[in-house]
């Protein structure tokens, strides 16, 4: 199901110099914004929570995995690349699987790692809320490199629509619309995070049992479809 | 595992169709698939390669269908015309790589771009190399499992003619070994220096295919213009209709030159430097005014 030299080309790819420094530019700013937030106010639980929850967890994790998930297979279809592994006799789930590991080990750690460094700069890991937003961020890294690993094989423009999930979707409808809040990635995170850290600073309109169903058969769906996907793609720029 | 078989194969996309009702066998040898630019050329070849879905009928390997079919690529090379490849890693990388995804290793790699004599700039990265470095070090990926069919599309655009010869020798050479090899192209002299066997394609139909020979006795029996400038231009018109070879000769006074139709393509040739020599008439001109390839193939539709 995995297969070494496809990963390795994945992450020469993902982690080019271009696309690293974007990789690279919003933790350093959580990381920032978490610095200058501690030496302003000091050690604050309630303000902590508001910017793991508001910058890291809405903003950068989704940003981070359309960058990862949608840059895995994305510019390869895209360029044609992608030929030099199709035309070899490798299942095509082999590939997607392969790509959505290293989609979701890109995704933690540009933006599991910084929550965690922003969460313990914040508030000293007061309250758990560094482990549980950072825990939050790892399960919602998975779901969101899948989701957005399935964009990148159906269309090409997949960071355009996967930008608009992430942003409009969830932050906009969740906030105006009740029922959205139910089918978003980051509540459903948020109901891991609020199970971690107890207490009623981090909440979410997911009950944890909903949320793990809805994580685990987001991930295994769209990881399944974009297996399919692949084996019927057709190669975009020919006559 | 070494024919191709395409069977009563159409592909439409939309409303436009691009490859119309084709029936042809490749066998192995060298086969060169010929026609106008946007003939449906890469089409089929996609469809060869397992890239495209026919709309209607079959495309097999050994009676294996292609399409859908992981497994054909042990036996398939491909030499895709699109320029795009990993850009960021070494030949030699991107070689190896190709290797280890066909379950081979480092070993077949080196050989493959020792085949391609592309050793000397394996470590230099690929967005450094030429178009023809790009061709040699595609090919090479597509060789390392030794596949006993190759298919290339347009593998000689953007090589110059050193590059060319050498493409062309390794495929020669591959197809006397049994190999089935396939390319594409519209350039004339290309697939005539290459291919033995070509396959013609016009408008996504199959217009003709066989012998090279045979259909390029086709392609040079069709009357032939010429025009023609000489320090004698009515003399000349006068010795050259005297001839069975020439149908009609046209006087173009604006052009201040002769409109030549000649029928006998062979006897014509070398019939003008003689009598022009025999009556001390000088050509400053001789140029064939229908030769586009475009022009031969609408006349081997229509034969």
């Amino acid at each position: 199901m995995y297969d070494p030299t496809v990963a390795r080309l994945t992450y020469r790819a993902l982690l080019g110099r271009r696309r690293a420094l974007i990789l690279c530019a919003l933790p350093v700013l959580l990381i920032a914004i978490s610095a200058l937030v501690r030496g302003l106010t000091g050690a604050d639980d309630q303000i902590a929570a508001d910017v793991l929850g508001g910058f890291a967890l809405a903003t950068m994790v989704p940003i981070i995995g359309v960058i990862a998930g949608t840059g895995a297979i994305g510019p390869e279809i895209d360029d044609g690349s992608v030929v030099y592994l199709l035309a070899k006799p490798i299942k095509r789930p082999t590939i997607i699987f392969t790509k959505l590991i290293v989609a979701i080990a890109v995704t933690m750690v540009f933006s599991a790692v910084p929550t965690l460094i922003a969460g313990l700069i914040l508030n000293g890991n007061g309250q758990q809320i560094a482990v549980a937003y950072t825990i939050a961020a790892l399960v919602a890294s998975i779901a969101y490199a899948a989701l957005f690993l399935l964009l990148g094989t159906i269309t090409r423009h997949a960071v355009v629509f996967g930008l608009v999930y992430a942003l409009v979707w969830e932050a906009l409808f969740g906030s105006l619309v009740a029922g959205a809040r139910t089918l978003s990635v980051q509540q459903w995170s948020l109901a891991v995070a609020h199970k971690v850290a107890g207490g009623d600073l981090i909440t979410s309109d997911v009950g944890l049992p909903l949320a793990t169903v809805l994580l685990a058969g987001v991930t295994v769906l769209a990881t399944w479809y974009a297996g399919q996907k692949l084996r019927t793609l057709k190669l975009a720029g020919e006559e | 595992m070494t024919t191709i078989n395409i069977d009563h194969v159409s592909r439409w996309f939309g409303n436009v169709v691009a490859v119309n009702d084709i029936t042809m066998t490749i066998s192995p040898g060298v086969t060169g698939l010929l026609g106008p630019n946007g003939a449906g050329k890469s089409t089929l070849i996609n469809m060869m390669g397992g890239f495209l879905a026919p709309s209607n009928g079959t495309v097999t390997l050994d009676g294996e269908p292609i399409w859908r079919n992981e497994q054909v690529y042990r036996h398939i090379g491909i030499v895709p015309e699109r320029e795009a490849m990993y850009d960021f890693l070494t030949g030699r990388e991107f070689v190896v790589a190709n290797a280890e995804l066909q379950g081979l290793g480092t070993h077949e790699a080196q050989k493959a771009l020792a085949t391609v004599e592309m050793e000397y700039a394996q470590d230099r990265k690929i967005s450094t190399y030429s178009k023809g470095m790009r061709q040699r070090v595609k090919m090479a990926s597509a060789l390392v499992h030794e596949p006993s069919v190759l298919l290339l599309d347009e593998p000689f655009n953007g090589m110059d003619p050193r590059q060319r010869m050498q493409l062309m020798d390794l495929l020669r050479r591959m197809g006397a070994e049994g190999r089935t090899v396939l390319f594409s192209s519209h350039i004339l002299e290309e697939v005539e220096q290459l291919a033995s066997h070509i396959e013609v394609i016009v408008a996504g139909r199959h217009a003709a295919g066989g012998d090279f020979r045979k259909i390029r006795r086709l392609m040079t029996d069709r009357p032939h213009r010429y025009l023609i400038r000489s320090s004698d231009d009515r003399a000349l018109a006068a010795v050259l209709i005297a001839d069975p070879s020439t149908a009609g000769i046209e006087v173009d006074l604006k052009e201040g030159a002769l409109r030549v139709q000649a029928v006998d393509f062979g006897r014509f040739t070398t019939l003008l430097p003689q009598v022009a020599k025999a009556h001390g008439i000088r050509l400053l001109t001789v140029s064939p005014s229908d030769e586009s390839l475009e022009s031969v193939f609408s006349y081997l539709v229509a034969a």
